[in-house]
């Protein structure tokens, strides 16, 4: 009887694993993939091949970024917090995806961010004053400088995605060279335009780098609750296009990814899809509460990741950075947050008769009459 | 002159500014290679080349999209809705995205956009390809929304659409596709948007309409005329913005007027040009200005479609009852 029941579960085990093995021809099958990874969390370069070219004064370059980046959002906080900023989407903790993202780019590349993306925006050319307007509700902050490629936030998430496939047919049928990239995180990527977007991009061969930041919480839903895929790398299979996995908290794997991604667009081989797996360290905004839906410990895990402890040990071991050094950047930073801050609250207010007038080329003659009544 | 039915002169419209415009492309569901389910589009491609007209993959909200993206870029894109129950799918796009790029970006870009697509009754199509949907856009700041009665009217005022540096939403009447033909210049001219026309002229009432109601309501202008009432009939060819000094003028002139719509009642057009009225003429008035429209309900299944939609007869009926108030 004992041994019977051995024999069954032996026979269970083996049906299973010959279930497995035996694939149906004219069934689909994906596989769990790698994440692209080239730091370890101690700083130590777990995968030499996969080593992004960089000089020294550019790694000292991402790492400037990286610590203004998060000197920058401390102090948005702050500000948000004295009543000083309008809406605010906190980045702590996504310093690797948004600053390696957007350095692995040229200069004429364009960005189409989603609402937490400031930081992309920012170091694309948008001045720092324009990114604090926009947060306090001031049309200015949208008026991106001629040369500046890129758009303003994107509220409706996914939104952006389709935009972004637009430019990049753009430039396509311009025959010019650049690439567009997008931005969303977990979330968007159940949106139908995500959908939408990679499946156009896929058709046209667009020149288009869907970057997605999978930070684990769409708000407060969290990514299990979000997709059945095995990774959202994986939803480019559908749409025909390049996916690729890679550690959001490692800014070397990040810039690999993207400059192989671009280099694709500029060859004309078409979109790829980035999952970048990151985290964020501060709630959704300034009025969410993230001990609602994380735990401490989880939290506390995802700190032992942090993308600027990982290269500020790699550059220390190379001795191209020091603590001073970080010091010495978050006094700069804070110094022109300071300003930037001032500037933006000294920027004239907005009016109705100037919202009118910007609501087309030509007022029509009954805005024109609507206008008076503000006058 | 040509002689052209409504579908012939807005593919014209097309055809001349794609030959003077390098910038204007055309997309959309099936408007390629047959020139979509109307063959509004037809020829064109062969004409321009894929890279200028081309069918897109069956989703709406990126045909929406890709209008936006390739605006920002410096195209002016022709992007079809094949119907227009369809646009709910493209809705952010279009009065969202669209509509508000100008506003948004503090005029640093700007979304020359047309949107076509065929909307209205009478002619037995599934649901949601007829309905009269412009309620939804006319309520959006920062679109233009056009609706031609006429193939004179429907080029001149596609042009301008096309040429137009903000978002048009172009809605073409089914039943007028093939209605009749009309002389149509050839070449290029523009019927300026936010232009409403006298298309009859009368001394006893006003009768504000668009689209198809601009022929259901001469019919019943021809029949009121049998009884000695002259009716003014309207045509406001461009319903976002709306005409109100050319309505105005005619009011005053008649002092009573109805407002045919095909849309159902509540807070569509009609009401906004009674509420502009109200505003601006009230003592011109001699009795209240009502309005033919449909019941709130959703739009009929074909077999009620015909008693649903105005009849000549309501509009007489209406006319009568202001006349006698």
């Amino acid at each position: 009887m004992y041994n019977n029941s051995i024999t069954a579960e032996l026979d269970i085990q083996i049906f299973i694993e010959v279930k497995k093995m035996t694939k149906v021809p004219y069934e689909v099958y994906t596989e769990e993939v790698d994440t692209l990874s080239v730091l370890s969390p101690d700083g130590k370069i777990v995968n030499k091949d996969l080593l992004p070219e960089l000089s020294d004064d550019q790694l000292k370059e991402i790492m400037y970024r990286m610590v203004f980046t998060r000197t920058w959002d401390d102090r948005a906080v702050n500000l948000g917090r004295q009543g000083r900023l309008g809406f605010y989407a906190p980045v702590s903790g996504q310093e690797a995806t948004m600053v390696g993202s957007e350095f692995a780019l040229e200069k004429d590349d364009f960005v189409c961010p989603g609402y937490r993306d400031m930081p992309q925006i920012v170091w694309h050319g948008l001045p720092l004053y324009q990114a604090f307007l926009y947060s306090r509700g001031h049309q200015h902050g949208g008026q991106i400088p001629e040369g500046v490629n890129v758009l303003m936030p994107q509220i409706i998430i996914g939104a952006q995605i389709l935009h972004a496939m637009g430019i990049a047919m753009g430039y396509k049928l311009k025959k010019q060279k650049q690439v567009v990239i997008t931005y969303t995180g977990d979330g968007g990527s159940s949106e139908g335009d995500f959908y939408e977007g990679l499946n156009y991009a896929g058709v046209y061969k667009l020149p288009v780098i869907f970057f997605v930041q999978n930070n684990g919480y769409a708000i407060t839903t969290p990514f299990s609750k979000q997709t059945a895929a095995l990774s959202i790398a994986h939803k480019a299979v559908a749409a025909g296009i390049k996916g690729v996995k890679v550690d959001g908290m490692d800014v070397l794997a990040v810039i690999k990814a993207v400059r192989d991604a671009a280099e694709r667009g500029r060859n004309g081989e078409g979109a790829t899809l980035i999952e970048a797996v990151t985290y964020r360290f501060r709630p959704h905004s300034l009025s969410d509460d993230a001990s609602k839906y994380r735990t401490k410990e989880e939290e506390g895990e995802w700190n032992e990741k942090d993308p600027i402890a990982r290269l500020a040990k790699y550059l220390e071991q190379k001795g191209l950075w020091t603590e001073e050094d970080t010091a010495r950047v978050k006094d700069e930073a804070k110094a022109k947050v300071n300003e930037q801050i001032k500037k933006a609250e000294q920027t004239e207010k907005m009016t109705v008769p100037g919202l009118i007038d910007s609501m087309f080329e030509q007022t029509p003659k009954h805005l024109e009459e609507q206008k008076a009544d503000f006058q | 002159m040509a002689q052209m039915n409504m579908k012939e002169a807005i593919r014209d419209a097309m055809r001349v500014e794609l030959s003077r415009d390098p910038n204007v492309v055309i997309f959309g569901e099936d408007v390629g290679n047959v020139g979509g389910v109307f063959r509004v589009t037809e020829g064109l491609q062969k004409e321009f080349g894929e890279e200028r007209v081309f069918d897109t993959p069956l989703a709406e909200s990126a045909i929406g999209g890709l209008a936006v993206g390739l605006g920002i870029q410096g195209f002016r894109p022709i992007a079809e809705i094949q119907f227009v129950g369809f646009i709910f799918e493209a809705l952010d796009q279009i009065v969202v995205q669209a509509a508000r790029m100008r506003y948004r970006s503090g005029g640093r870009y700007h979304s020359p956009i047309v949107f076509r697509t065929p909307f209205g009754g009478g002619v037995k199509a599934a649901e949601l390809h007829t309905d009269a949907l412009e309620g939804f856009i006319t309520q959006t700041p920062g679109i233009k929304v056009v609706v031609p009665s006429n193939p004179y009217d429907a080029k001149g005022l596609m042009i301008a659409a096309i040429r137009d540096n903000d978002p048009v939403f172009f809605m073409e009447h089914l039943n007028l596709y093939h209605a009749f033909r009309a002389e149509v210049p050839e070449g290029e001219y523009t019927v300026e948007l936010g232009k409403a026309n006298v298309v009859r002229e009368g001394t006893d009432v006003t009768i504000i309409a668009y689209g198809l109601m601009v022929h259901t309501a001469t019919k019943a202008a021809d029949e009121l005329e049998k009884n000695g009432i002259k009716a003014e009939i309207i045509d406001l060819r461009t319903i976002a913005p709306i005409d109100i000094d050319t309505v105005l003028a005619s009011v005053k002139k008649t002092n009573r007027a109805i407002v045919v719509q095909e849309a159902q009642k509540s807070a569509g057009v009609a009401a906004e040009v009674i509420a502009q009225i109200n505003e601006r003429a009230i003592l011109h008035l001699e009795a209240p200005v009502l309005r033919v429209a449909p019941p709130d309900t959703v739009y009929p299944f074909a077999q009620i479609e015909d008693t649903w939609l105005p009849t000549p007869a309501r509009i007489v009926e209406t006319v009568n009852k202001v006349l006698n108030f």
